[in-house]
């Protein structure tokens, strides 16, 4: 098995592929400086900042942290989990949404 | 057949793939990461923990800035800075961005030389790793005196919601702690490398281990989380 065997040894790649990485996540992080600097707004804003965010992410998780080359068992102890942030993240917006609406129909202006 | 199935640990099953060989080793006698050693599991589980705390921050943030009704500032208005006469938007969050990504891939790099048992190269990508996160705090330092400068508290703020400093302080304080104690281990990892602890195997002076390299690795691990962290961070509360 190539995963067994990256493992005996540690892992080994070529350097080449870290620099090719490492000028990519300038490269995104250029690009969402740029959504700011150019001053998008709205949806394209919101959905590029979170393109930007994932790839390098992913990047940064699969190549700089080996986990593209990890065993499959540890990946998903890993990963899996996180999806109850996402939980907590939509029960939250929910919440906030609760909030807002009884700030503003409670102590807006003209009640 | 109990017998055989104590004895016969290391052998019992084909390499199995996909799911199937998840299900295989989480069902297995001893180890459940195959593999893996428990120091590098560890820290993917301490990592795991640190994600965890890292998103109630930024998800206590978000309730903060989407229940308000008072206007949350802009950013990028907010962390402009005037370099020459021109006034550049969020200019010193970008440039902290890039030196954390360097100090990342410089990271990566001294992760590949150390298995490569390149003691010298490793030491000092390590080193060079170090320098750039204590200049990352350097410049988050200086954010900090200059928004305090301009009147940002954790319970108000010139310019809208009140929250935007204690969730600024609370988040960026948190995240600049994490780079402060990573250069503090990437140093002591360095002299372990630079001293050759890990060619002769020489014993940790907590946990009386063998040194191996995988320390290098481990240590990366972590210093590469602190990177990741500011990627969400960017994006979140500097971008959005």
């Amino acid at each position: 098995m190539a995963q067994a065997s990256a493992h005996n040894q540690g892992q080994q790649h070529p350097i080449r592929l870290y620099l090719v990485v490492w000028i990519w996540l300038f490269v995104l992080s250029a690009c969402s400086y740029f959504v700011d600097y150019f001053q998008f707004e709205g949806l394209p804003r919101y959905s590029l900042i979170l393109v930007f965010m994932m790839l390098k992410a992913g990047l940064i998780i699969a190549v700089f942290m080996h986990m593209a080359w990890e065993r499959l068992s540890l990946v998903y102890a890993i990963l899996v989990p996180i999806s109850a942030v996402l939980v907590f993240v939509a029960i939250m917006v929910l919440e906030s949404d609760y909030t807002l609406l009884s700030r503003v129909s409670f102590f807006g202006p003209g009640t | 057949m109990a017998e055989q199935a104590v004895t016969d640990t290391t052998h019992t099953y084909p390499e199995a793939s996909g799911l199937r060989s998840i299900a295989a080793d989480f069902s297995s006698d001893r180890q459940a990461f195959r593999d893996v050693s428990w120091g590098k599991a560890m820290m993917w589980i301490f990592l795991l923990s640190d994600t965890f705390v890292f998103s109630c921050f930024l998800i206590s943030y978000m309730t903060a800035r989407m229940s308000t009704t008072v206007p949350w500032p802009n950013a990028s208005e907010v962390f402009a800075l005037t370099i020459g006469g021109v006034t550049l938007p969020l200019i010193l969050i970008a440039i902290m961005t890039f030196v954390l990504i360097s100090s990342s891939g410089t990271m990566a790099m001294a992760v590949n030389f150390a298995y490569r048992r390149d003691r010298r190269k490793t030491a000092i990508l390590m080193l060079v790793t170090a320098l750039l996160g204590a200049a990352f705090v350097g410049m988050q330092a200086f954010e900090w005196s200059k928004l305090i400068h301009e009147g940002v508290r954790p319970w108000s703020n010139p310019w809208g919601a009140a929250q935007f400093g204690s969730s600024f302080f609370m988040i960026t304080g948190f995240h600049g702690t994490h780079v402060s104690f990573g250069v503090l281990f990437l140093l002591i990892v360095a002299r372990k490398v630079w001293r050759g602890d890990y060619d002769q195997e020489r014993k940790g002076f907590f946990t009386s281990r063998r040194g191996k390299y995988e320390a290098v690795e481990i240590m990366g691990l972590y210093w590469h989380f602190v990177d990741l962290v500011w990627v969400f961070i960017f994006a979140f509360f500097y971008l959005w």
